[in-house]
């Protein structure tokens, strides 16, 4: 098991978001994790990154994340978050530098033949090359985000956790990066975690899903017996399938 | 493929720099009298190398009274900009400042215990001043933080400010307090706390380099993770930061600053926010270069400030913050007109 989470429990105040979860990723798998608004979805991220108290263990093959040190997690394990606003006028490539943190640190340290690779082929696998020197500020949110899906392929960790990876990016640049992402995780040891919303996508890439109602896990597998009719309809309250069928009608001929 | 250089430009260190020892240089010749340029400079180099200064030039002005001064400003300012940059990183947000935050009034009213209650440390004079300035800057920096924390997660520039405001309020008012009660100590409580530096000597000088040097190094060795923390606390935690050490880190510097220049200088305030500010609109946001021309231009600004206080009303002495307040207002409604209008 790549990662591993056990009886995940947190808590804000007395409000339970999400209640003793557990499921895995092996290599090769990307592993959809979907639901409805307020199902914890974003809440089971921030918890691996480490960025809220938990209670339960999350286990990054087979030792506790939470005993690792920030910059061993970040080797390991890459996240992208939902939504991205920067302060100040940074260059694109000075952002996407930062993903080589984790493999140095110091003040007079220099980037090596390795990092500069890898930040150029994250430049060039993005799109973001023509952006290299253009401040964030300018960006659109396309653009900003496919800086930091730059900045985390530079990264290069052997699991990524998205959250809402095509949140901002039309349709040209949503099927981009799904593709992106699938040859991404053809390398050995590799494997994917996204929470997404789009059920069609969901059910195009992911080779798992879990499908989360309130907090708590309704059904996980592969993705096609959790995404069935029933479990859909039961945790989003319509049918979902009949709904998908219909707006497919719009498209024929 | 061009991809080292974007980090250190001698040219622009290089202009930084004259900049600073131009305005230095002018800051020593300029005042109730003034001494020709090539004088200061005869005076301040054969004082160094131990030659004998030529007659008609008057060397204890130059030396003991001037060049002091000067320098602890330049010093100051240094610092207190320092503070200021390593503070808008690591908050991300650009209206940050010792004097916004309420760190300077913590740090006063540190001092102002200190001097009222007679609390020293045997054999060092003023430490005892410069300990608690330290100690209530770095407990006022970590209260704010936390309330700002527990109030509003995102720590927008609004709550900040606001609890900064607040904050510094109540300090304010316990200060008033102690003074009020404080008998005779209240003459010298009111000295210290016109922030002058009229009469600084090279002790202070000497006490303010080695903070700036320690604490400095502390703030300059973090530069990659200000910037992490600059696009944003969640992407520094993301790509490998100690987000919780470098928090620490940088506040404990900042505190160490912020205490030691208000207990020479009395609190002068706006100055870690103007001078951040427009060195970032000149060179960019990126640490590893904003941080060391901050400083030299943090120190050009303060040395300005400082002439303008002295030279305005000549013969009358400004106090100093008066100055940079003034400045600092106009920049603070300006950064914040530019942040809504960017929204």
């Amino acid at each position: 098991m790549m990662l591993e989470v056990r009886n995940l429990t947190v808590r804000y105040g007395s409000l339970t978001i999400v209640r003793d979860i557990s499921f895995g990723v092996t290599p090769e798998q990307w592993l959809m994790v979907v639901g409805p608004n307020g199902a914890g979805k974003s809440t089971i991220v921030s918890a691996i990154s480490q960025g809220i108290p938990y209670a339960g263990t999350i286990l990054f093959q087979d030792r506790d994340i939470a005993k690792f040190k920030p910059p061993q997690l970040a080797r390991n394990i890459g996240f992208l978050t939902q939504s991205h606003s920067v302060g100040y006028s940074f260059t694109v490539e000075e952002i996407v530098k930062l993903g080589r943190y984790a493999y140095s640190s110091g003040i007079f340290r220099t980037t090596d033949k390795e990092d500069d690779d890898k930040i150029e082929a994250a430049l060039e696998i993005t799109g973001m090359k023509p952006f290299r020197k253009q401040s964030v500020l300018t960006l659109s949110g396309g653009e900003l985000q496919r800086t930091f899906l730059a900045q985390l392929l530079a990264q290069d960790p052997k699991l990524l956790v998205l959250d809402e990876p095509t949140n901002h990016l039309d349709l040209v640049y949503q099927k981009q990066m799904f593709e992106l992402i699938r040859q991404w995780i053809k390398d050995t040891g590799r494997a994917v975690i996204s929470v997404v919303h789009d059920l069609n996508l969901a059910k195009t890439y992911g080779t798992n899903a879990v499908l989360l109602d309130k907090g708590a896990i309704v059904s996980g597998g592969p993705t096609g017996d959790v995404l069935n009719a029933e479990n859909l309809e039961a945790v989003y309250s319509m049918d979902v399938y009949g709904w998908m069928r219909a707006m497919l009608k719009q498209w024929e001929k | 493929m061009k991809i080292k250089s974007d980090s250190f430009r001698i040219a622009e260190y290089a202009a930084f720099l004259l900049i600073m020892l131009a305005t230095l240089v002018l800051c020593v010749c300029v005042g109730s009298v003034n001494i020709p340029v090539k004088d200061t400079l005869t005076a301040i180099w054969n004082t160094i190398f131990s030659l004998p200064v030529p007659e008609g030039i008057s060397q204890p002005i130059i030396i003991f009274v001037r060049l002091p001064q000067v320098l602890c400003v330049a010093l100051i300012g240094a610092a207190l900009s320092l503070c200021g940059c390593a503070m808008q990183g690591l908050l991300r947000n650009p209206l940050a400042d010792g004097s916004t935050l309420g760190v300077s009034s913590g740090a006063s009213l540190g001092a102002v215990l200190a001097i009222a209650f007679g609390i020293t440390i045997p054999g060092i004079p003023f430490a005892g001043t410069m300990v608690m300035a330290t100690l209530f800057a770095f407990c006022s920096l970590v209260l704010i933080l936390a309330l700002a924390y527990k109030l509003d997660y995102s720590l927008s520039t609004n709550t900040i400010i606001l609890i900064g405001v607040v904050f510094s309020m109540f300090a304010n008012s316990v200060m008033s307090l102690i003074i009020t009660f404080a008998g005779e100590k209240v003459r010298t409580i009111m000295f210290w706390s016109m922030g002058s530096l009229s009469g600084s000597s090279y002790t202070y000088a000497l006490i303010l380099l080695g903070a700036l040097i320690l604490f400095g190094t502390f703030i300059f060795y973090n530069a990659r993770e200000l910037n992490a923390f600059a696009i944003g606390e969640d992407n520094a935690r993301n790509i490998g930061v100690n987000v919780k050490r470098v928090k620490l880190t940088i506040m404990i510097a900042v505190s160490g600053l912020i205490g030691v220049c208000v207990s020479i200088g009395g609190t002068i305030g706006f100055v870690g926010l103007v001078m951040p500010h427009m060195t970032r609109m000149i060179i960019g946001p990126n640490h590893k270069k904003l941080l060391p021309l901050t400083l030299i231009s943090g120190a050009t600004f303060l040395m300005l400030a400082d002439l303008v206080a002295r030279v305005l009303l000549r013969p009358l002495e400004l106090p100093i913050g008066v100055v940079t307040s003034f400045v600092g207002s106009v920049v603070f409604v300006y950064i914040f007109y530019i942040m809504r209008k960017a929204k």
